[in-house]
């Protein structure tokens, strides 16, 4: 069966060929730290866990001694590409509008064949869509045949360590859930609410699920935490509150948190990195105003929606 | 004590982040301390923490888009978005921004999550059409300048995301919860708890737009 087994055969195959790039032009500690990637892509679920860890502490300790060199110049100028750009017109939006659709397709298409794996369909198109788009691509543009690593080489030297922060994170909640960080953290939030004070309850839980939410930089941490620790014994049982709203908009107090997070790298540090901006965390500062009025409404919605 | 001795490692972020010292670093080493007092032994934290990794290997695959993306950008992607937003009249950041607000929040209600994105859209088309739309009623733009409009094309994907996701039924978020009702005893349709994400969204474009507006007032000036 096709299952992600294949996508990560290819993303190891991408990381291998910018390791040999960088290899090339004599980049020793882009090369390293590629080439670690690559091996855990195409090996990862071989190696064993303890050699996965070690793997791990190999990236961190490139990233954190500054092996990494910025990434090297743009193959083609500013005038080059204002000249291309006229020449190819709004052509050029196809290839790139070719992935999306066939993830969209792909999705519906190929959960009907049963050589795929079903649960992974989505993820599955999207590396399907690339392929084709980079084979349409060269089709029509006719570029070195090297181009798209090349490119795809500079973009990901741009991002840098960045690159595997959503990944370091996501293993550092489950160290946090393995060492029950959780549970502390829920009976903390129990022992700071008045009793029998309704509103407070119902801020403490929504604030309180941002809060976690920063902490962990993922709603989906968050969630059984809050409302098992409030949600459920002080809201919906205490209170006789309405569950949907409470479990439903507790949600979204959360992603409120979301967005003001450095932990939560892959929306708010990635794209920092992504769009080359002087400052980490100058989208965390663009969305700061939005998050804190957005939570103090979901804060309402639950106070009304919910005890009525 | 043993207790509050687990949380050391969120300290750890907090400070390491505030301290900017190279992330990476930060959370290996908030790892160490949480697992330490947590009573796991070297070998047994290491091995958790790459059996973690490995099995999160999937947050990780979007860079599979990048060569695309780069391909069309040498070939002139981002000044082919911005040329044509600078055939639109009265396009500013705003209206722009609030346009992709719209379309990404209405998607992602639907399920299409992953049409767009950061490596997807933002960085080829919606930053640089941005861009050129703050030019329009700016003039050139000084660097602070660019990074902003640059910041908020990145929020608003962000936020049409996150607050547009919800009122699709099969998403992992309505799935968690429903899942987790369901192990405490009370079942609810999917539908029961996305028609609670429809007013939250309304006031997320409402909130985010207005800032939105506010941003191209800043501007003008």
């Amino acid at each position: 069966m096709i299952g992600l087994d294949w996508l990560y055969a290819l993303a190891g195959a991408m990381f291998a060929g910018y390791a040999a790039l960088s290899l090339r032009d004599r980049r020793i500690g882009n090369a390293a730290f590629w080439g670690l990637l690559a091996a855990s892509f195409l090996l990862g679920g071989r190696l064993g866990d303890f050699a996965n860890g070690c793997l791990v502490l190999g990236l961190v300790a490139l990233a954190g001694c500054g092996a990494l060199r910025p990434p090297p110049p743009a193959t083609t100028g500013p005038a080059e590409r204002e000249a291309s750009a006229a020449r190819f017109g709004s052509r050029l939006f196809l290839p790139a509008l070719v992935i999306p659709v066939t993830a969209l397709a792909g999705t519906f298409l190929l959960k009907q064949i049963p050589l795929f794996d079903p649960r992974q369909v989505t993820l599955l198109s999207l590396g399907l869509g690339v392929l084709i788009a980079i084979a349409a691509a060269m089709a029509w543009l006719r570029p070195p045949a090297l181009a798209p690593l090349e490119e795809g080489r500079r973009l990901m030297d741009s991002v840098g360590w960045a690159a595997v922060l959503p990944q370091m994170l996501a293993a550092l909640g489950a160290v946090f859930a393995l060492a029950g960080v959780g549970g502390v953290v829920g009976g903390l939030a129990t022992r700071l609410i008045p009793e029998g004070n309704l509103f407070a309850a119902v801020a403490a839980y929504a604030i309180g699920m941002a809060l976690f939410t920063m902490i962990m930089g993922n709603a989906f941490a968050a969630f059984p935490v809050m409302m098992a620790a409030i949600g459920l014994p002080i809201l919906v049982h205490g209170f006789g509150g309405d569950p949907a709203p409470i479990a439903a908009i507790g949600m979204l107090a959360g992603f409120c948190g979301t967005l003001m997070t450095p932990m939560a790298a892959n929306f708010n540090i990635v794209p920092a990195a992504l769009l080359e901006l002087k400052d980490r965390n100058a989208v965390i500062r663009a969305q700061i105003g939005t998050a804190l009025p957005l939570l103090a409404a979901n804060m309402l919605i639950i106070y009304f929606g919910a005890f009525r | 004590m043993t207790d509050w001795l687990v949380l050391s490692g969120i300290l750890l972020v907090v400070v390491g982040f505030v301290l900017r010292l190279n992330p990476l670093l930060v959370v290996a080493l908030a790892a160490l301390a949480t697992g330490l007092s947590a009573g796991l032994g070297p070998v047994a934290l290491v091995s958790a923490f790459g059996k973690a990794f490995n099995d999160n290997r999937y947050v990780s695959v979007i860079w599979i888009v990048l060569p695309v993306i780069g391909l069309l950008e040498r070939y002139g992607l981002q000044q082919r978005a911005r040329a044509l937003v600078a055939k639109l009249r009265g396009a500013t950041v705003g209206r722009l921004l609030i346009g992709y607000l719209l379309i990404r929040q209405l998607s992602a209600a639907l399920g299409l999550t992953s049409v767009a994105g950061q490596a997807q859209t933002v960085r080829p088309l919606v930053a640089p059409m941005a861009e050129a739309a703050a030019e329009q009623t700016h003039g050139a733009l000084d660097d602070a300048t660019r990074d902003r409009v640059r910041a908020f094309a990145a929020a608003t994907d962000n936020v049409g995301l996150f607050f547009g996701e919800d009122i699709f039924l099969a998403i992992a978020s309505i799935l968690l919860i429903k899942g987790f009702l369901e192990q405490n005893g009370i079942v609810l349709a999917p539908l029961q708890l996305s028609v609670w994400a429809i007013p939250s969204a309304i006031l997320a474009f409402l909130i985010h737009g207005g800032r939105l507006l506010l941003l191209d007032r800043r501007l003008r000036r």
